[in-house]
């Protein structure tokens, strides 16, 4: 055995695209293979085996850990070997695809979350991923392409990478890129084209790409600022202070309920906090203290949507009161919340009447606060 | 002016109510002003014409859109195409993005020269180079002129020009090197060029304020606007930093150099996405296809005389920073609008203006109609409205204004501030 070394947390760095052929494998094996010639020590922990072929050619060179291999349902399926890295223990690991999901039975569900081993492990990596996996843009994603993306990734996983760069290419030589068949295999070729690969699609996935990127690269200069303020001196000047004071002020409280809008309410809540650099927590209100007396699908939907906030690193409390909207309101005005996010009521008339409109009722007690109504992006897309 | 289209008519109001209802949803078309009423004089009946006017109609592009979508028809006629690789410092591999580019495509078939290239050259830009044709530049005491009447002689399909920004020597056919490349575009050659940040005009400024440097150089904003294409080459400040040969983060030396090449890597990225969403927004014009929401976040503020404007626009303000987004500001009045009110809202509108918002009065009877309108021509993503002042039995029946917004503003956040 090894003699466990100091387990310093390792640095991340995420290569950003807005679609498949971007070529952000092609650039991490390129920046790959000058840290080799440096002298760095860097193995190649996955890699999509069904690659494009330039790429393939990309890893000639560099050290593979081998895949391990996982049968499923008859069919044999490649996912990264973590404890062949971690034995292996390399400078830096590359691992493509941050979003993927593991084939049932890995050890862990989510490729990010072997990725957290082998940062916690002191293992760099550097991983791909296109913006419409970012979570909290989930709901933007399908308002604009009319696609729901599945697999996604937490935006504090993200957050956590050292750097981080986004590839760029216009979706014109994507397009010949894709029609040449060095994307996908022919006969995907003219599905691709028709679905996600279609009009306006790529122009606006890649200006989410370059804004979040700018806003990644933004939030580092804050956290660089915060940190040479210390080192600088330990006194902070006035305008800072100030600043921080006014930043503090925000703080965003999501009213979730049993009802399917939560989940989107949770993601554009982190985002807006994200940005205006807020804190943010999640409140579910129920008549009593306990929820198991709800009904068991909306006690497994409440479930679910609390542990979805958790997920996102937002905080959750459960509160009893009669009045769910009073409730809110009281507690928001308790905690010095300065937002409270709720879901867009229904449009059905059928509905308004019959349920109880939360959002309405806020709105109407809470005259001292901001409220915020959170549209229902998914919807006006259906066609 | 767009056109009205006749695409019904109708004998009763209810049928008017329900193809009103039936035409609201497809994407292509929106009741604009649903109907209009003819009314015989001497019969019991009334006939309502509807009319309708396409989606893609509805917002006017500017003078200045139509300015650069003819000039890039132009240039498309002769089938010549201005690819910009934009970099947000030297050392961040524009150049090498660029020849990379030019090798494949001449390895392609396609008929590629260079016709200007940075005066030093790195051994991977030297290895590219050999394997293309120079059309050898100009040379003169201040620097190279590219040789532009031999470029024109040669017509190839391709021509190489790296940096864009250069003043050429008195004398000189253009007096910038921008303006020669129009000139080869024109021609029907297509150009693959590089720029850095500092030298966009706008951009010079800023760049100075962070880093000091100052440059005689630029290049209108316009001309990047008009290009077909636009790439960022974006790389991490370190590795930029190294390959200038500057000493790394790690001897503790060039940290405040890295924070400053931060600051223009993000200026560099928003810029381009800046270009990104001119060219979908021609693109969703020329396709008359729905205008996309959500690739960016833009902000409208909803003033009354009464309500707690100042603390809104503040706010506004605020969230436009954080989110590198875009503020409106708009006023809707009742036509005749009391004189007594404007005073206040002028001092709002100033304030607004101030914040770095664009303002607008609108005049309407039914001004929640009128925001919604607006908000989905400008592809509002967030409305900014104060809670209603008084509710009377009509308002707490049927819902007051705030509600009413609420529930009409289909994908777009509703924002209500205290008054």
């Amino acid at each position: 055995m090894p003699v466990p070394q100091e387990t310093q947390r390792s640095d991340l760095k995420v290569y950003l695209g807005y679609a498949a052929g971007v070529g952000k494998t092609f650039q991490m094996l390129e920046d790959a293979h000058a840290a080799a010639q440096r002298g760095l020590d860097v193995v190649v922990a996955y890699f999509e085996p069904h690659a494009r072929r330039d790429t393939i050619e990309q890893v000639e060179g560099l050290d593979i850990v081998p895949h391990r291999k996982l049968d499923y349902r008859g069919r044999t399926f490649q996912e990264m070997d973590t404890d062949a890295v971690l034995q292996r223990r390399p400078r830096i690991a590359l691992v493509d695809e941050l979003a993927h999901t593991n084939i049932p039975g890995s050890q862990r569900t989510k490729r990010w979350e072997d990725v957290q081993v082998l940062l916690d492990a002191g293992i760099e990596v550097w991983t791909t991923m296109n913006v419409q996996h970012i979570e909290s843009l989930n709901d933007q994603i399908w308002q604009i392409t009319g696609i729901q993306v599945r697999e996604t990734v937490p935006d504090w996983v993200i957050r956590q990478a050292a750097e981080i760069v986004a590839v760029d290419v216009t979706p014109e030589a994507l397009l010949n890129r894709l029609k040449r068949g060095a994307i996908y295999k022919p006969e995907m070729v003219q599905k691709a084209l028709t679905g996600f690969f279609k009009g306006s699609n790529l122009g606006a996935l890649r200006e989410l790409t370059l804004r979040q990127a700018a806003h990644e690269v933004d939030l580092r200069q804050s956290a660089y600022d915060e940190t040479s303020r210390f080192q600088v001196s330990r006194v902070p000047k006035a305008r800072s202070s100030e600043a921080a004071a006014d930043e503090s002020k925000e703080r965003i409280l999501i009213h979730i309920t049993a009802d399917s809008s939560s989940a989107m309410l949770l993601r554009r809540g982190r985002r807006v906090a994200d940005f205006l650099h807020a804190d943010c927590l999640a409140l579910f209100v129920h008549k009593t203290a306990e929820i198991t007396d709800l009904p068991a699908a909306e006690r497994e939907a409440v479930e679910k949507h609390l542990r979805f906030a958790r997920n996102l690193r937002i905080q959750t409390q459960i509160l009893a009161g009669p009045d769910i909207p009073r409730t809110v309101v009281e507690y928001a005005r308790r905690s010095q919340v300065s937002q409270i996010f709720v879901a867009r009521p229904r449009g059905r008339l059928r509905e308004r009447l019959l349920g109880r409109n939360y959002a309405e009722e806020i709105v109407r007690m809470a005259h001292d606060l901001q409220v915020t109504i959170v549209a229902d992006r998914s919807r006006g897309q259906v066609s | 002016m767009p056109a009205w289209y006749e695409v019904s008519t109708a004998s009763t109001y209810s049928d008017v109510r329900a193809i009103e209802i039936l035409m609201r949803d497809p994407p292509y078309l929106r009741v604009f002003s649903p109907l209009r009423c003819e009314t015989p004089l001497w019969g019991l009946h009334c006939r309502w014409k509807i009319y309708m006017m396409r989606v893609s109609e509805l917002p006017r592009p500017s003078p200045e859109r139509l300015l650069l979508q003819a000039q890039a028809e132009e240039n498309k006629r002769w089938g010549a195409r201005l690819k910009i690789f934009l970099g947000y410092a030297a050392g961040v591999g524009k150049s090498y993005r660029m020849l990379d580019e030019a090798r494949r495509r001449h390895e392609r078939g396609e008929d590629v020269v260079v016709g200007a290239i940075q005066p030093q050259q790195s051994e991977d830009l030297h290895a590219i180079l050999q394997q293309l044709e120079l059309i050898p530049p100009i040379p003169t005491p201040q620097g190279q002129t590219l040789d532009v009447e031999a470029v024109l002689r040669r017509a190839p399909q391709v021509c190489v020009i790296d940096p864009l920004a250069a003043t050429n020597p008195p004398g000189s056919r253009n007096s910038h090197r921008w303006q020669d490349v129009q000139e080869l575009l024109r021609s029907g050659i297509s150009v693959l060029t590089s720029v850095n940040l500092l030298h966009v005009e706008g951009y010079k400024e800023k760049v100075q304020a962070i880093t000091g440097k100052d440059t005689a150089e630029t290049i209108p904003k316009s001309f990047l606007l008009a290009a077909d294409d636009i790439v960022i080459v974006d790389v991490p400040t370190d590795l930029c930093l190294s390959r200038l040969g500057e000493k790394l983060t790690s001897i503790g030396i060039s940290n405040s150099q890295e924070r400053q090449l931060s600051e223009l890597r993000e200026l560099a990225l928003l810029l381009t996405a800046e270009v990104v969403d001119a060219q979908l927004e021609s693109y969703v014009h020329a396709h008359g296809i729905k205008p996309v929401f959500g690739t960016q976040e833009r902000f409208l503020i909803c003033i009354t005389p009464d309500s707690n404007a100042l603390a809104m626009i503040e706010s506004g303000r605020r969230n436009k920073e954080r989110f590198q987004g875009e503020l409106h500001v708009l006023y809707v009045t009742r036509r005749g609008r009391p004189e007594h009110e404007s005073p206040t809202v002028e001092t709002y509108l100033e304030a607004a203006r101030k914040a770095g918002a664009a303002t607008e009065v609108l005049e309407s009877d039914d001004p929640i109609t009128a925001i919604t309108q607006f908000a989905f021509e400008k592809r509002i993503t967030q409305i900014f409205i104060g809670h209603g002042s008084h509710e009377n039995w009509r308002d707490r029946f049927f819902g007051g204004p705030v509600l009413r917004l609420m529930r009409a503003a289909e994908g777009i956040d509703v924002r209500v501030f205290p008054r």
